[in-house]
């Protein structure tokens, strides 16, 4: 059970009932639970769909797209039977929120997979959760039984003449199966190899029906909307950034933890004041904002509103929420290094670019940091990341990509001194052998 | 080949939950594997039988997936996070003190079965670093002693 944070600027939409005992059915229904459902099984799908657009609420995954959006993409009349998948594959470094959300919240995720599906026309929904997260299964798997006891879900939902299913999935470890396509294939017993697109999932999904995809998060933002309305949802935020955004607070941290910001909350205080700032007497060099896949910003750099078209601007991306703080005692070489290793080890092998592209970053990087670098090394890594970007299937090989390429350009110097068989200059001794055939 | 009367419940209550059997495959070879320990020919065999797979297709999902393992693993599966979040933090040194402590690397078993030390990435305990997971358990927070205890309190709990 992970441990839980607070601060005064704290906006809890979606965190608001952590810690209050909302895994019960009855606590969570005492706690303004399936209220939202049964509003939304009095509205019409458009309504619905409008309220969610209206929200500003953007996806929570990392991509920030608009989540009424998508589900309006989903064709009104189909052949084949339409469905709702929730992503809880959270699986990117920096990233551990939506294990909050199962853990203290799940009939949140329900309610949320519930009203898509009413919005979009589906008759079931799946909640995919990554296996790590047994424990996590657990309590979704209780959470469903619950529900359809009380007659929520199944046959007949709240006497309202509807059927509505909705399962559990479970993952095997598999970074790649957080993205979309991949997801739906892991889910249907496959590889999680992704899926060429058009045809979006919007219009061929699962087993070959239309599919909407949605983060843990975002849906679990969805019921709040739907009680609140769209305009408090909006207000809560900035500009085409509604509502709050929970930010995973992690690295070289006073106060670590997930906290539940209104988006746009400015990073300097999200470090200085929210998290406490950097320990240890130590300085801050650097944040990757969003998640492993983000690029890294400078210390001086973090003066930026943390919401996605803001963060963009400052040439990076919000991402999934993860803040991961870096001090002045660690390499950047190191981090670029470890970074490229979790792409290289996550990659399908699909897509050529990203397949060989992440290897050869990687074995250049272990021998750059071990102190066999060359000048040109550093061209040639930022050259072949950028040559990376774009040219697959999925966008596992742009998420290599990009924080390579800003650690390359923002820490040239960091790379400069690891030149002419000098070791590193941050390593402690010893440490060397700690690197493991990975 | 015989699984416990609870995979036995489990299994006929999801497989219904999918248009097609294929379906319920990753989730059947993770509760399989709790079970047995390892993805045995035995069991690829009689998954795929069940699933209306061939074995090839059956091995070459199980190849994809970084928890389904076909080598049989100790009791106890450290896994030990060395993700960004997790070394900035001290996760290799964790990692490195559970190889000394239990005088295995990577991927290897201790010569009485009791544990296997795995190097993993990211496992969502991001805010709790250094963490790892000893099977499904999470243990965060994570310094050179508690973690000798973790180990401890396993080794207690398989010898008895």
């Amino acid at each position: 059970m992970a441990d839980l944070v607070s601060h005064p600027d704290e906006v809890k939409v979606v965190s608001r009932r952590f810690g209050l005992g909302a895994t019960d059915i009855d606590r969570y229904v005492a706690l303004d639970g399936y209220k939202a459902v049964q509003k939304a099984l009095g509205m019409e799908p458009d309504a619905i769909i409008n309220e969610v657009k209206n929200s500003g609420l953007r996806g929570r995954g990392g991509a920030g797209f608009s989540t009424g959006m998508k589900w309006s993409f989903v064709p009104k009349q189909s052949a084949k039977p339409k469905y709702v998948l929730c992503n809880g594959d959270e699986s990117e470094p920096g990233t551990c929120k939506d294990r909050l959300i199962f853990e203290h919240d799940p009939h949140s995720v329900i309610e949320g997979v519930m009203i898509a599906a009413l919005a979009v026309g589906a008759k079931s929904g799946y909640i995919y959760i990554r296996g790590e997260y047994r424990y996590l299964s657990i309590i979704m798997q209780k959470a469903i039984k619950d529900a359809y006891a009380k007659g929520f879900v199944g046959k007949n939902i709240f006497s309202s003449g509807r059927d509505l299913d909705i399962y559990w999935h479970g993952g095997a470890g598999a970074y790649e199966v957080g993205e979309e396509s991949a997801l739906m294939e892991s889910l249907e017993g496959k590889r999680g190899v992704p899926r060429i697109r058009p045809p979006f999932p919007a219009v061929v999904g699962l087993w070959g029906g239309p599919t909407v995809i949605n983060n843990a998060e975002t849906l679990a933002n969805v019921p709040h909307i739907i009680l609140g309305g769209a305009d408090w949802y909006a207000k809560l935020g900035t500009p085409k950034n509604g509502g709050t955004r929970l930010f995973c607070l992690s690295g070289n941290i006073a106060k670590p933890g997930v906290y539940e910001l209104p988006m746009g909350y400015n990073l300097k205080k999200m470090l200085f004041d929210v998290g406490g700032g950097i320990p240890n007497g130590r300085e801050l060099k650097a944040v990757v904002p969003g998640g492993s896949s983000c690029p890294v910003l400078k210390a001086d750099e973090i003066d930026v509103a943390m919401d996605f078209d803001s963060v963009a601007k400052a040439g990076s991306m919000l991402g999934s929420g993860g803040v991961v703080v870096i001090d002045d005692q660690q390499c950047i070489v190191k981090f670029a290094l470890r970074t490229m290793k979790f792409y290289q080890h996550e990659s399908c092998g699909w897509c050529i670019p990203c397949r060989e592209g992440t290897d050869w970053l990687k074995k250049t990087l272990i021998r750059f940091h071990s102190g066999g670098g060359m000048k040109k090394d550093i061209d040639n890594m930022q050259y072949l990341a950028e040559n990376m970007l774009g040219r697959t299937f999925c966008p596992l090989g742009d998420a290599a990509a990009m924080p390579t390429i800003g650690f390359v350009k923002k820490f040239r110097q960091e790379f400069e001194d690891h030149l002419d068989g000098k070791p590193c200059p941050y390593e402690k001794a010893g440490a060397e052998e700690l690197a493991f055939a990975h | 080949m015989k699984f416990s009367d609870e995979f036995e419940a489990r299994f006929a209550e999801m497989v219904p939950h999918y248009p097609t059997k294929r379906s319920a495959l990753v989730p059947t070879l993770l509760y399989a594997q709790d079970e047995v320990g390892f993805l045995s020919d035995e069991v690829i065999a009689e998954i795929a039988g069940r699933l209306e797979l061939t074995e090839l297709e059956v091995r070459n999902v199980i190849s994809y997936y970084s928890m389904l393992t076909t080598k049989p693993r100790g009791k106890f599966n450290v896994q030990v996070c060395t993700n960004i979040s997790c070394m900035v933090r001290g996760g290799e040194e964790i990692l490195h003190h559970c190889a000394k402590k239990l005088g295995i690397g990577h991927k290897q078993t201790t010569a009485d079965g009791m544990f296997t030390l795995e190097e993993v990435e990211c496992i969502g305990a991001c805010s709790w670093a250094p963490a790892a997971q000893v099977n499904y358990d999470f243990h965060e927070n994570l310094t050179a002693e508690k973690m000798d205890r973790v180990l401890d309190e396993y080794r207690k709990k398989g010898t008895q």
